[in-house]
């Protein structure tokens, strides 16, 4: 596992205490996974995400990912619709280690409020916690 | 207490190891546990004996009993007599099989993981799946935890069980979905004593729909349509059986578009020990193998590319994943698994084959002599090695007086089903010889 300074958090997206991040992107939020949290994973090997069309509220469960060594649960950072998932992660899940703000992205959502964004934390916020 | 030799610790010993913790006398290890939680009387239990008669004592419990081969019992009801090759007992005899457990070292357990493996690989194509695991207890849990695993998929909250499935494994499943907020729906059966599918077409919120076939009264589901039934809706078709001999001669639950097959082994090797212990088989298709309770082993290649095999996908498993595994059973029924996989690779597939169709064959024998002695058979479908027969009123009596004659003429159904009275579960393996049969017959026509 790498040391906090060595890990990527940028600063156009907003972080979960769950470790997912958030990005608005017009009226629609896109999701994954932090840089940590994939860190802290190790290997993963399968993502398992929501159906299209599911509606899903705040905090709540939209799918797992399995590394070599855990299954963790993701949650919604966010309440509203999924629009469009990743579907290129069944076959390439290494993508979520590879690049977690980018080509690893995992949901989409269409927010029901997208003022909910402002209560996810900024990087520096969410670093913060990563201290303790 | 004296000092029996069974207990490994001298009074010594015993003492050391106090003095080792400053604690005066053995009690002081239980002073924290509160007084209204320990026992306060000695336990009530008969003086020991030695060890010729202890025997004596258990060869006057199994002479209470009524056993095969002094008995004729032609009862299954998912329990079957069949031979059990000596190849089987030889090999499950071998030390390293018998203190088979959980092999979470490959390093040091090649020999059971390949085991497993190969009852994996032997299972699946048996029941026709994509994925078998590497068993669970017994037929009556599989059954559960393909209902529940049906529901994680589907995420649905209700499940159909057809009335013809094993009345136990249905209690099993009652006690697993009693504390949940998940409902049971029962099917019932129809004259042909196959399962009434008719019900299924106004539930479209099903997450699983289970049969047994063949079915608890031996009949042959038509599962086929069942697939059908439900093709449209989010219900995983879950196959269970307790006769798995049966698909050497009838198509098998993968055959018939099964989503999970799950049931009873005990007929692959097993002797019918009182009930158990039993094997669980259970298989589905690939795709859900991540929802699938239980082990799995797995087929790897080591760093110098030599095939080796290890426990798989274990993040589905409790000691991982906690609360969210898939089961809350983390073990499986190891040596009962390894007796399974000796017994289908001794009989091969075409004497797999050729042992059904003798079941099947001195089966439909004493159904013939019984239709020609009279008597009714209530159920037209197509059967296996067991089949129902309707006895005259008073027919007890006569049972009673074949029990007499050391023979059982089949499990009464009117204890399981209240509206079959006189009616009997028979059931004929290819234990029984001819003169067996004609015995029976003879005896019952009197």
């Amino acid at each position: 596992m790498k040391e906090l300074n060595e890990l990527n958090f940028p600063d156009d997206v907003r972080y979960a205490e769950s470790h997912e991040w958030a990005r608005s992107e017009g009226d629609r939020v896109k999701v994954g996974i932090s840089d940590y949290a994939q860190d802290q994973l190790g290997d993963i090997v399968f993502v398992e995400l929501p159906e299209v069309g599911d509606t899903l509220g705040k905090g709540e469960e939209f799918g797992t990912v399995e590394s070599v060594k855990a299954v963790s649960e993701l949650y919604m950072p966010v309440a509203g619709e999924v629009v469009a998932i990743n579907s290129s992660l069944e076959d390439a899940p290494e993508k979520v280690n590879n690049t977690p703000y980018g080509a690893g992205w995992m949901i989409e959502i269409k927010a029901e409020n997208l003022s909910e964004l402002d209560d996810l934390m900024d990087n520096d916020a969410y670093l913060g916690t990563l201290k303790g | 207490m004296t000092n029996m030799r069974y207990l490994p610790h001298t009074p010594e010993d015993i003492a050391a190891m106090l003095k080792a913790v400053r604690i005066e006398s053995l009690e002081g290890l239980f002073a924290h546990i509160p007084d209204d939680c320990r026992r306060q009387e000695a336990l009530n239990i008969p003086e020991h004996l030695t060890e010729w008669e202890l025997n004596d004592h258990m060869d006057t419990l199994a002479g209470s009993m009524a056993v095969s081969p002094e008995y004729k019992i032609f009862m299954g009801a998912g329990s079957y007599e069949h031979y059990v090759p000596a190849t089987v007992s030889f090999l499950l005899g071998r030390s390293e099989f018998v203190t088979a457990y959980t092999p979470y070292q490959p390093e040091v357990s090649q020999g059971t993981l390949q085991a497993i493996y190969e009852y994996q690989t032997l299972t699946s194509r048996l029941l026709g799946m994509e994925v078998a695991n590497a068993s669970q207890y017994d037929g009556a849990s599989s059954l559960a935890e393909a209902m529940l695993m049906a529901i994680r998929v589907s995420r649905k909250k209700a499940v159909a069980v057809s009335r013809a499935v094993h009345p136990y494994y249905r209690r099993v499943l009652e006690t697993y979905f009693e504390p949940t907020d998940l409902e049971i729906r029962e099917l019932p059966y129809l004259k042909d004593g196959t399962t009434d599918l008719n019900p299924l077409k106004n539930m479209d919120d099903l997450g699983g729909v289970a049969v047994q076939s063949p079915n608890f009264f031996g009949c042959m589901e038509n599962v086929e349509d069942i697939r059908q039934t439900i093709d449209k809706t989010k219900a995983l078709l879950v196959v269970c059986f307790s006769e798995p001999l049966a698909y050497g001669l009838y198509k098998n639950p993968g055959q018939c578009g099964a989503d999970i097959a799950c049931g009873e082994g005990q007929s692959l090797g097993i002797p019918r020990t009182f009930g158990g212990p039993a094997l669980g088989m259970f298989a589905s298709k690939m795709k859900y193998v991540r929802n699938m309770p239980g082990r799995l082993v797995g087929e790897t290649v080591d760093l110098d590319g030599k095939r080796g095999h290890v426990l798989t996908l274990s993040t589905r498993e409790q000691h991982i994943r906690r609360e969210k595994a898939t089961s809350n059973i983390c073990t499986n029924h190891s040596l009962c698994a390894l007796a399974a996989v000796m017994y289908m690779a001794t009989l091969g597939g075409t004497g797999f084959k050729e042992l059904a169709q003798l079941n099947y064959d001195k089966s439909e024998y004493l159904k013939n002599a019984l239709t020609r002695a009279g008597l009714k058979l209530p159920f037209s479908q197509a059967t296996f090695n067991e089949f129902v027969v309707e006895f005259p009123a008073g027919f007890k009596k006569t049972y009673q007086r074949l029990m007499k004659k050391k023979m059982i003429a089949g499990l009464p159904l009117d204890a399981f089903y209240p509206e079959l009275k006189n009616h009997y579960l028979l059931c004929v393996t290819e234990t029984f010889t001819k003169a067996d049969i004609d015995m029976l017959v003879q005896e019952i026509k009197r």
